[in-house]
């Protein structure tokens, strides 16, 4: 794949990315960490539009900040109800708007294919910040870095990923980025209910990626480096008593742990409900905290290279 | 018996031959031709085929159609062909071929994709996956649409 960078491009899908893109985002990310708590003037005169409309806390808040730290404004749509969009004015309307008043919009949104989409309409560089069930790339972008950050590689490693990878779009997403390294193996642990989509699936043969799908968390846990875990949501199965009857299996407590690899990295995109139980978090095994921490950093490097001078 | 034309040769216009039997209809919905646009329009359906067993016809008479225009066609009817009509005489003959890039025409399958959204002018798009079995993904939500999909599109 050839490398194209970030300048004035759009962020849709991790897809797009290279690895040498990745690194690149990955050394300017930790360069970004020093300034977690100061400012810089990278963005200085700059708008950045937030269009979200879906609910979302840690993205949100995580590019606001990423947007301040560099000296940048944040325009901020979040509160739809208050907006003409509550009017019925349609996505690619508010986009236009958006496109003529600020130097990039970040989306969010429930429909799939938006953010696609609004880069269609605008002119300045989109980044889906999630839409429908479909992609969240920088979310995968601050996955592999915590990866990358806290292991010095992510080649040779055995992962694992559980939980809705059907309709999950930070599983799918992380997938998509982290089969661009040569990993010793990668489980996909879900219900045969929610299990990968052929259209990802196809990706990955494409690519010549070997995955091994599993049901059961129990069987391969020992094995893994990193196990990135997502929740299953109720309303994916038809049959309620089905969703009772698996969701004990997809949950990580200190039992599922005991016999685990020393240095296992347990992740999570957050918001969780119950699928890490709170008693694993005081582990050495819990990332996902720091992980949600990365978010700032790692957005600041994105923004530095797709807007900086 | 003696073998007769249902249909009279035409002088002038497009006939779309070979044609799976029961989609005579389904290829004019595709092509937008709805009766109410002047030229002389005759449909044929299930007739003896030595090729397919039994097939449909569309003659167009006074029209021309461009290859590109009813190149999507074999969407649902990838065996049809298309002989260009002039004085009576068949001047130009192909087989249909789907371009690798489909837009409008036919909707996604996902309900949640931007296209399907009334309010949006989101035109639908898709890369030709496979041409048999017939795959189209949608270069907005990626998901995949199928023959059948398309198929239940267009019966009602």
């Amino acid at each position: 794949m050839s490398r194209i960078g970030f300048k004035n491009r759009d962020v849709l899908t991790i897809l797009d990315f290279s690895r040498e893109d990745l690194e690149l985002l990955f050394r300017e990310a930790k360069k970004m960490e020093m300034y977690s708590k100061s400012a810089l003037d990278i963005l200085r005169g700059k708008v950045v539009a937030l269009a979200f409309f879906e609910p979302s806390t840690r993205t949100m808040f995580s590019f606001q900040t990423a947007i301040q730290r560099l000296g940048g404004t944040a325009l901020i749509l979040s509160d739809v109800q208050r907006t003409s969009i509550a009017k019925g004015e349609s996505l690619g309307d508010t986009i236009r708007m958006l496109d003529s008043y600020s130097n990039a919009i970040i989306i969010r949104h429930k429909i799939e294919g938006a953010a696609t989409y609004a880069a269609e309409v605008a002119e300045v560089p989109v980044i889906n910040a999630g839409d429908g069930t479909h992609r969240h790339p920088t979310q995968a972008m601050v996955d592999l870095y915590t990866i990358w950050r806290e292991r010095g590689n992510i080649h040779g490693l055995t992962v694992g990923v559980l939980g809705d990878l059907k309709y999950g779009r930070a599983a799918t997403s992380f997938i998509l980025g982290i089969m661009k390294y040569r990993l010793r193996r990668l489980y996909l642990i879900s219900p045969p209910e929610l299990r990968l989509k052929s259209e990802i699936k196809e990706i990955l043969d494409k690519y010549g990626v070997q995955t091994t799908e599993v049901s059961n968390i129990e069987d391969v846990v020992n094995e893994l480096d990193v196990l990135y875990v997502t929740r299953i949501q109720r309303e994916r199965f038809p049959d309620p008593a089905e969703y009772e009857r698996v969701r004990g299996s997809y949950r990580i407590t200190l039992k599922t742990l005991e016999n685990v690899k020393e240095d296992l990295m347990i992740m999570h995109p957050l918001p969780r409900v119950d699928e890490i139980l709170p008693e694993v978090d005081g582990t050495k095994y819990a990332y996902y905290f720091k992980q949600a921490r990365y978010g700032v950093p790692v957005r600041m490097a994105l923004l530095k290279l797709v807007l900086g001078d | 018996m003696k073998r007769e034309l249902i249909v009279r040769k035409i002088e002038h216009g497009t006939v779309i031959d070979h044609i799976p039997a029961g989609n005579a209809l389904n290829v004019l919905r595709i092509l937008g031709i709805r009766g109410n646009e002047g030229f002389r329009v005759a449909v044929v359906m299930n007739v003896e085929s030595r090729k397919l067993g039994r097939k449909d016809i569309v003659k167009i008479e006074g029209r021309e159609l461009a290859s590109e225009e009813v190149s999507i066609i074999a969407l649902i009817a990838p065996t049809a062909t298309i002989n260009i009509i002039r004085n009576y005489e068949v001047v130009y003959k192909e087989r249909v071929k789907l371009p690798d890039i489909i837009e409008g025409i036919v909707r996604c399958s996902n309900p949640n994709c931007i296209t399907n959204q009334p309010k949006e002018g989101a035109r639908p798009k898709f890369r030709v996956v496979s041409r048999d079995p017939l795959l189209l993904q949608c270069t907005y939500c990626e998901r995949y649409t199928t023959k059948e999909d398309i198929l239940k599109q267009f019966r009602r």
